[in-house]
């Protein structure tokens, strides 16, 4: 292994061989944490719809409620959330693959910062694109679908890709119900072994490395979108 | 009910110190490196931004498993738990908040900066006595929604045995009660929201005092917010 860094290679620290060992079994980690920030996303993208729609209904409780319950869900740790769907839900006759109960965790928690994501971009839309809808008696649904939400989707676009950038640095935390993700792969190469250094140095470099790049592309779509 | 909330309540004390200990660092760590962003020199601005990006860029959990089982073998020290959690939040939310000190000088009116080298103060009064204050009425809302996310954080802990809420209700109660946890589920998170609204209400009054002191009234936005339900809105970023 001499030849890859001659002086770590000796290091009691830093195993260059181990190292290489490990990185197809993080790297199948890292295949599960984009597999729960995907499927997350999707579903915080549409629940965070319904939400910021819902924000706006005529019957004031119908607001009232969500508003507590986006509150709620968002002053509440995300780990204790993942908890109580993978280990509550069986309860009630309910089995959740560890996965499915993680994606369904992710997907609410950002759900409730997405809804307002949302708002403020419906909230942006000038008044007279709603006037011109109503001189036109556009049917509601024409409205929202032809209208507005083409107006105000884009628009957000860049704070929606800043929150599965986040998601994606909170799939860890999916470790606790043994979701095969990036530390928890990192975790179980280092427990056969008892080196810790390594994978859990790697895991972190591999975050940075596909997190960092991502976080620039969205601060570029800022610039395009024009805050 | 009443047995269940003993349990938890006996995490508090740990999840309060952690939040209070993150808290800290993080509001020094932010003012450190938020100056040292803007600062004249190359280098200093360099060390400050790798630092932030390194941090905001990784997932806190590995940043945690990495100071509590790396870190260890690299230094042969092996830090408490609860010391190692403050130190991981503190860290991670101080380079979060680093963004929103900067952001915040940058917003005080180039005039201020004028006026404060017109009248011939030093560097150091120049930023203390009078970009600071300013800046700090900006800084106390996103801050708010920070301390919120460390707060949150503190849950974390869980994985590195620290027995504090969420532990207490994961490992001491959730074991006993098989086949009826949502209540204990519901009481954890009933804490946290607790916690939550007094952090709240807490830098509502900041705000105030942060305003007053540099003769404005607290923003519009403020005032509403202040006669809402406290909202914890928004994210670190």
């Amino acid at each position: 292994m001499t030849r890859h860094a001659p002086f770590l290679a000796q290091s009691r620290f830093w195993d260059w061989g181990y190292a290489r060992d490990i990185l197809p079994a993080l790297l199948r980690g890292v295949v599960v944490t984009f597999e729960a920030t995907a499927l997350g996303s999707v579903l915080a993208f549409g629940l965070g719809l319904v939400l910021a729609l819902l924000l706006r209904a005529p019957f004031w409780p119908v607001r009232a409620l969500v508003r507590g319950l986006i509150e709620f869900v968002r002053s509440t740790p995300l780990l204790v959330q993942v908890l109580l769907i993978f280990f509550v839900l069986p309860d009630y006759g309910i089995t959740l693959s560890p996965l499915t109960a993680g994606v369904i965790a992710l997907g609410t928690h950002y759900g409730t910062y997405t809804a307002d994501v949302y708002r403020a971009g419906i909230d942006a839309v000038p008044r007279g694109q709603w006037e011109a809808a109503t001189a036109l008696s556009l049917p509601r649904r024409r409205v929202w679908t032809g209208v507005i939400l083409p107006q105000a989707v884009p628009r957000v676009l860049p704070a929606l890709g800043n929150y599965v950038i986040s998601m994606f640095k909170d799939t860890p935390v999916l470790l606790a119900i043994s979701v095969g993700e990036l530390v928890r792969a990192a975790q179980e190469a280092g427990a056969q072994t008892f080196r810790y250094v390594e994978p859990f140095t790697m895991a972190g470099l591999l975050f940075l490395l596909l997190s960092y790049p991502s976080s620039i592309l969205v601060r570029r779509l800022e610039r395009r979108v024009g805050g | 009910m009443g047995e269940e909330l003993r349990v938890l309540l006996q995490g508090l004390p740990l999840t309060v110190e952690a939040a209070l200990g993150g808290i800290a660092l993080t509001v020094v760590l932010a003012l450190v490196a938020g100056l040292a962003l803007l600062s004249r020199r190359r280098w200093v601005r360099l060390v400050s931004r790798i630092y932030v990006e390194g941090f905001r860029g990784t997932s806190e959990v590995v940043q945690l498993f990495w100071i509590y089982f790396a870190l260890p073998v690299l230094v042969g020290i092996q830090l408490v738990p609860l010391f190692a959690g403050i130190l991981v939040l503190g860290l991670n939310n101080g380079a979060y908040g680093a963004e929103i000190v900067r952001g915040a000088v940058q917003s005080v009116p180039r005039e201020q900066h004028d006026g404060a080298v017109a009248l011939n103060f030093t560097p150091v009064q120049r930023m203390r006595r009078v970009i600071l204050p300013q800046a700090l009425v900006e800084m106390l809302p996103p801050f708010n929604n920070l301390f919120i996310q460390l707060l949150k954080a503190t849950a974390l802990l869980l994985f590195i045995t620290v027995p504090e809420i969420t532990n207490q209700g994961q490992d001491v109660l959730v074991p006993n009660h098989l086949g009826h946890t949502l209540p204990i589920y519901l009481l954890m998170m009933a804490l946290y929201l607790v916690l939550a609204l007094v952090i709240t209400v807490l830098m509502r009054l900041a705000e105030r005092w942060a305003a007053g002191r540099v003769g404005r009234r607290p923003s519009g936005s403020t005032r509403r917010r202040f006669l809402d339900v406290p909202s914890t809105s928004g994210a670190s970023w």
